[in-house]
């Protein structure tokens, strides 16, 4: 074992991997944050914590991560590089190590234009590459970026993203292929509908052996309604929803929508099972958390295994 | 009683249509207002903004630039280009005061004598009814200066 | 060539109120080339705040003069006969040239007349756009002459991100996946075992990191 992470731990055991997400609260609500957590509790191995997700401020992700945490859960600490150079990176890293926190995903983050404070300077000091290749560092060598000797340093179990649907499309393996060579442990997709294409990008990383290298979790999304499945399909870049999803969720009346979503998750997860080389699922319920219990047990996800935590 | 107001305006034309326009209204002995004093240009192309503001500076209440049929310049594209031009330059008048609906870009030909005459009354009466360029009056005395800067200026 | 596109005339005219004369200065560099601040954009801007002033009022005296380049203190020297006569100077060149008047003219009231944007080239008549922001240790070399620090919205180095879609950026389709563009060229010259390779952390020191930054050249320096 290269950390103390549970996902880690779930991965090594051979079990499919579930973990979902939780979005930070936008003001000083520590208790939403709590209440978020008690809906995942138990259905989930750990809980990645977003970071000024689509470039809003919320409260941070190491301190809504500290209060998973607290609460005995396992945060996945979210960091961007639109935030932060490399030394406030090391800096909070080593931070939510010293809180028991462990295991990390490393982003870029969504453009400041797409948030709230679309006048702010993006810092990317470092590319999530870039940022991958330091954590390791951190971890492997016991050094910071800059080359000095860290004082204990901190056991992350590094993880990082991947989109299959983005362009060009011959490159998404290939820089799948990067962020492994620079470290990752684990890799969360975009959310998935189009799954022959998904299929095809797996058929791809298996050719280069890349899911023996790291542990790839499937991102899932459960629709809540047809007009969300548009939104994501016109409006979000680097999203690949195909029209048979839309239509299907336009098909059931409006009040059944949700239930046609969660079951097109279901199914999702079902068929994405049977693919060689998925290793667990990443389960996006966006301010739809209280769902994931219900996706976790339809799934056939439910009971987590116990890896003696 | 102030006097009633007469517009000044300059019409930069174009020698290939516009200008040959104004001879054949001359011969066909067409009434056009006087008012309307005319600069030659080998092309409307060749209108640069600075002549625009040339002849607003030097007192003119209206300029219009006229140019060839699309598609007819005998430079290509200078026509459209002008056109570009000038509805940058109407931007520019907004933000300096003076009024961007004191310019305008036209299209006709050289046989076109009737529709010269025509163009040139309706500028004229629109340009009445707009009232003096607010700086009439506090620049050099009008008509002379207005024509004078501007040919200047094309000829630089 | 370093662009730069003119202030919004009221900007312009708040700087310039307190003033009876003043000297509106061009440049025949980059400025020219991009259409700012030139002899031609000296006699625009310098006509529309006569008349604009006159309108309120007011009988502003405006010097025109276009300097070869105003980025060099030889050239600034021209302009040392008219700065006593005037109150205060309007540069239409870019902050190098600005700045190079105040160092010169130092009792003398200086304002920028443009905003100075950034270093590009000219796609076509009309339209610039950004290819280089001077990060002091040139990556062209190994991005197939496309720059990702320049040109990707997030500028990574080992890029593209999951918001590449049709060869377009994420944050707007005018703007080209400086990526997409790399990979393309890179498959053109044959060279797409170069994208494997991780560009690793860049040292910001050659570019701003370090302060302001400064060459010295001892063969030529005096």
């Amino acid at each position: 074992m290269k950390t103390e992470s549970v996902l880690e731990k779930v991965l090594a055991s051979g079990n499919l991997a579930v973990t979902s997400e939780c979005g930070p609260p936008r003001g000083c609500v520590p208790e939403k944050v709590r209440q978020k957590a008690e809906l995942l509790r138990g259905y989930v191995d750990a809980v990645n914590v977003t970071d000024n997700q689509t470039a809003m401020v919320r409260m941070s992700s190491f301190a809504a991560a500290v209060v998973l945490r607290q609460l005995g859960l396992h945060p996945i600490l979210q960091m961007v590089t639109r935030d932060r150079n490399r030394l406030a990176m090391q800096s909070d890293i080593i931070g939510a190590y010293s809180f028991d926190i462990n295991t990390m995903m490393c982003l870029s983050g969504d453009h400041p234009q797409f948030g709230d404070h679309p006048m702010a300077a993006g810092v990317h000091d470092i590319d999530s590459i870039q940022f991958v290749q330091m954590v390791k560092k951190m971890r492997d060598e016991g050094k910071f970026q800059g080359g000095a000797d860290i004082e204990s340093p901190p056991r992350m179990f590094i993880g990082a993203a991947a989109n299959p649907f983005a362009d060009p499309f011959e490159l998404r393996v290939a820089r799948l292929a990067k962020k492994v060579a620079a470290g990752a442990d684990f890799i969360q997709t975009q959310c998935i509908y189009n799954l022959d294409k998904f299929e095809k990008w797996m058929e791809g990383v298996r050719n280069r052996g890349l899911h023996e290298k790291c542990h790839i979790l499937a991102g899932v999304t459960p629709i809540k309604t047809v007009g969300m499945a548009r939104y994501m399909k016109n409006k979000v870049p680097g999203m690949d929803v195909p029209q048979e999803v839309v239509d299907r969720m336009a098909g059931v009346p409006k009040e059944k929508q949700a239930d046609e979503g969660i079951k097109i998750c279901v199914e999702t997860i079902e068929r994405l099972k049977q693919v060689k080389g998925v290793a667990g699922f990443h389960i996006m319920a966006i301010e739809w958390e209280q769902k994931v219990p219900e996706i976790v047990e339809r799934a056939g996800l439910y009971p987590r295994p116990n890896v003696g935590i | 009683m102030m006097e009633e107001f007469e517009p000044v305006i300059v019409a930069f034309c174009c020698h290939f249509c516009a200008y040959t326009a104004a001879d054949m209204a001359g011969s066909l002995r067409l009434c056009y207002p006087a008012n309307v004093k005319i600069v030659r240009v080998p092309c409307s192309g060749k209108v640069d903004t600075i002549h625009i503001l040339k002849a607003f500076e030097g007192g003119a209440d209206g300029v219009y630039v006229a140019g060839c049929l699309e598609g007819d310049c005998h430079f290509k594209n200078g026509n459209v280009r002008a056109a570009k031009r000038v509805t940058y330059t109407r931007k520019l008048l907004e933000d300096i005061g003076i009024g961007g609906q004191r310019l305008e870009m036209v299209n006709l030909s050289a046989g076109m004598g009737e529709r010269f005459a025509e163009i040139a009354r309706q500028i004229t009466e629109k340009i009445r009814k707009l009232g003096p360029n607010p700086i009439r009056n506090l620049t050099r005395p009008v008509t002379e200066a207005a024509v004078q800067t501007s040919k200047e200026q094309t000829l630089q | 060539m370093i662009t730069a596109e003119r202030k919004p005339l009221e900007e312009i005219i708040e700087y310039i109120r307190p003033f009876q004369k003043i000297l509106l200065v061009g440049c025949n560099e980059c400025v020219t080339v991009c259409a700012a601040g030139g002899r031609k954009e000296v006699g625009i801007l310098s006509a529309s705040l006569q008349m604009s002033l006159l309108k309120q009022g007011k009988n502003l005296q405006i010097r025109e003069h276009t300097l070869e380049r105003q980025c060099d203190p030889e050239y600034v020297e021209e302009l040392t006969p008219m700065i006593d006569g005037v109150d205060a100077v309007l540069s239409m060149a870019c902050g190098c040239g600005v700045q190079e008047m105040s160092r010169r003219f130092k009792d003398k009231p200086v304002f920028p007349a443009v905003n100075t944007k950034f270093m590009g080239a000219s796609e076509r008549q009309g339209v610039w756009a950004e290819r280089c922001q001077g990060c002091g240790d040139c990556l062209l070399g190994i991005t197939g002459g496309i720059c990702p620090i320049a040109r990707c919205s997030k500028q990574l180095m080992n890029g593209p991100c999951g918001g590449s879609t049709t060869g377009k950026c994420e944050i707007s389709p005018d703007v080209d996946c400086a990526w997409q563009l790399i990979w393309d060229r890179l498959k053109a010259l044959g060279l797409e075992d170069r994208y494997e390779r991780i560009i690793p952390a860049k040292d910001w020191r050659p570019g701003r990191g370090a302060g302001p930054r400064k060459i010295i050249r001892e063969d030529l320096a005096e």
